[in-house]
């Protein structure tokens, strides 16, 4: 079974986004980029499903700028087989994201799409579930365990109160959640490796779909500022505090 | 321009989400129905046709309905889409995983977890973890919306909504194999007046069981924790606050050993009041904390037990 990872360059996780003075976005420039975390999980657990033989190859296809061609690099070097760059110079909407990914589906032809939960820059936790939908395949979102088994795929997914554990058919969609896995690091051999694997180089117009957006961003603002309050000195004192604050 | 809301319930219970949303619809129009899915549902179309201003409640039921399935619920919805502009749902892990399918089934741009209605087209929508607010225009036609519950006032009681039944709908690539629900008396922590959270520096689950459940218990808390804690065991994924877990907004939320990373203040930021109780003055916590106390854990958390025993609590 051939697994498809799609995975997105981010902006780091340890790094504060700021919002640029002219309220247009938020500044990336000369801000450490990395791969989304919830990607990252996607890989690692494709990457598994390999080593444990239910997976036989593992494909990694990532929209966005030139640079991305290293994101992809950073998941061959994890254990993916071979990258598919697709570059645009517009930040894509989910919507138009979900589009490439099923025309990618379409020449590919995976068993499995395997891709994080949610990118921690737009933080729309939607195209998994939109590709499932224009695939009018099942979709198991939120996983923190995958069992493949046959013909179809057994997901425990973390929901409202707890967990579920879902059988879709394959091909499905899933996505990450946290405690999906731990994502390795790669070793200087692999990542030595990865240089030499293949990476398709593709546009979005090669695809003939229609990515126009459909949102117009007004505005990008800072959100209002807490500001820090008062220290206490025991908890007698925060006791009689919030009694008085009226929040006990 | 009518409006459609998707309750957030559990077959049994209809949560307060759905209230909110309804808060949120109204802004966009006084025709404002509620569409009910699951199995077993009746006491949750009757609570919701007493939400104040909502026209009328449709119930669709089917056992993957009952289980939450998306392909289900997404269908069951997509059967109504017609008569409405705007389509609202409460932005918990249900709604987050539903909501995308109606979207991309209608050709339209979903606008996720948005916290503010601007006007009939517009919203603002945290990002990157909530350090940016995006206000965006969305220039479908019909619109397919997540709203964060905890930026909007819940819709009261005092309607009599009619209740319709409507086709409900099945997932035939999908089956329900088991769930298994956290059993717990606290109050849900999406909804709790009080939130007492605990973190890595607790150190095992044990520790943590020891020392932040007896505390939410006796303010009748509900129990959060650090995505750093969650991700080391301590404490289960359901109870994580921040960015990639739930947002929270409580009259109180008691960090306990929570340094305070940008993700985890995405979750509470917005609570009304925040106590931070950590040992590393410097600790970032501090920064959007209304009230701090420098001390280790250990001790300062049996001298509030002891100080609320004292204050009658």
């Amino acid at each position: 079974m051939k697994v498809l990872v799609p995975v997105k360059r981010v902006i780091d996780y340890n790094v504060k986004a700021r919002v640029k003075a002219d309220q247009t976005g938020v500044d990336l420039a000369n801000v450490k980029m990395s791969m989304n975390p919830f990607c990252e999980i996607a890989v690692e657990e494709a990457v598994r499903l390999k080593e444990k033989g239910a997976a036989t190859e593992v494909v990694i296809v990532s929209i966005g700028p030139a640079q991305a061609q290293e994101t992809i690099r950073t998941a061959l070097a994890m254990g993916g087989d071979r990258g598919i760059l697709i570059t645009s110079d517009a930040d894509l909407e989910p919507l138009a994201v979900a589009k490439l990914l099923k025309a990618v589906v379409a020449e590919e032809q995976p068993g499995l799409v395997l891709m994080g939960k949610q990118a921690i820059d737009g933080d729309n936790n939607a195209v998994g579930q939109m590709l499932s939908a224009l695939l009018d395949w099942p979709q198991a979102t939120f996983a923190s365990a995958i069992e493949i088994a046959g013909s179809s795929a057994k997901v425990t997914r973390e929901v409202d109160g707890g967990l579920q554990t879902l059988d879709v058919d394959l091909p499905a969609v899933i996505t990450a959640d946290l405690r999906l896995n731990e994502p390795r690091y790669a070793s200087l051999p692999n990542i030595m490796k990865a240089k030499k694997k293949e990476i398709a180089q593709k546009t979005v117009a090669d695809y003939g779909v229609d990515v126009a957006p459909r949102l117009t961003v007004v505005k990008v603002t800072e959100p209002a500022k807490r500001s820090a309050g008062v220290k206490v000195e025991s908890a007698a004192d925060l006791v009689s505090k919030l009694t008085t604050a009226g929040v006990l | 321009m009518a409006v459609l809301v998707i309750a957030d319930n559990d077959n049994a219970h209809l949560r307060d989400g759905t209230n909110k949303t309804v808060t949120a619809a109204l802004k966009l129009s006084g025709d404002v129905d509620v569409l009910v899915l699951g199995k077993g549902v009746s006491g949750v179309a009757d609570a919701a046709a007493k939400i104040a201003g909502v026209r009328k409640v449709l119930v669709a039921e089917s056992d993957a309905l009952g289980h939450g399935i998306a392909e289900a619920q997404a269908d069951a919805a997509l059967a109504l889409a017609g008569n409405y502009d705007a389509i609202l749902v409460p932005a918990t892990a249900g709604g987050k995983n539903f909501a995308p399918r109606i979207a991309a089934k209608l050709d339209v741009a979903p606008i996720s977890d948005i916290i503010e209605v601007v006007s009939a087209d517009t919203f603002v929508r945290p990002i990157y973890a909530g350090n940016a607010l995006e206000t965006v225009q969305s220039a479908d036609a019909k619109k397919v919306i997540t709203v964060r519950p905890t930026a909007f006032a819940a819709a009261a009681d005092g309607g009599s909504a009619s209740v319709e039944t409507v086709s409900g709908a099945d997932a035939a690539k999908t089956r329900f194999v088991s769930e298994e629900m956290v059993k717990s008396d606290r109050p849900e922590l999406a909804a709790a007046k009080i939130v007492v959270s605990g973190g890595r520096a607790m150190g095992s689950a044990e520790e943590f069981q020891a020392v932040i459940e007896p505390l939410a218990d006796k303010l009748g808390a509900a129990v959060g924790a650090s995505r750093a804690a969650v991700d080391a065991g301590y404490a289960p994924n359901d109870y994580q606050v921040g960015q990639t877990g739930k947002v929270v907004a409580p009259q109180l939320y008691i960090a306990v050993g929570i340094s305070g990373a940008i993700q985890h203040l995405a979750g509470m930021k917005d609570s009304k009041v925040i106590v931070a109780i950590n040992k590393d003055a410097d600790a970032p916590i501090f920064q959007v904390a209304d009230y701090g106390l420098v001390a280790d854990y250990k001790s300062a958390v049996p001298d509030l037990m002891s100080a609320l025993t004292a204050a009658g609590k």
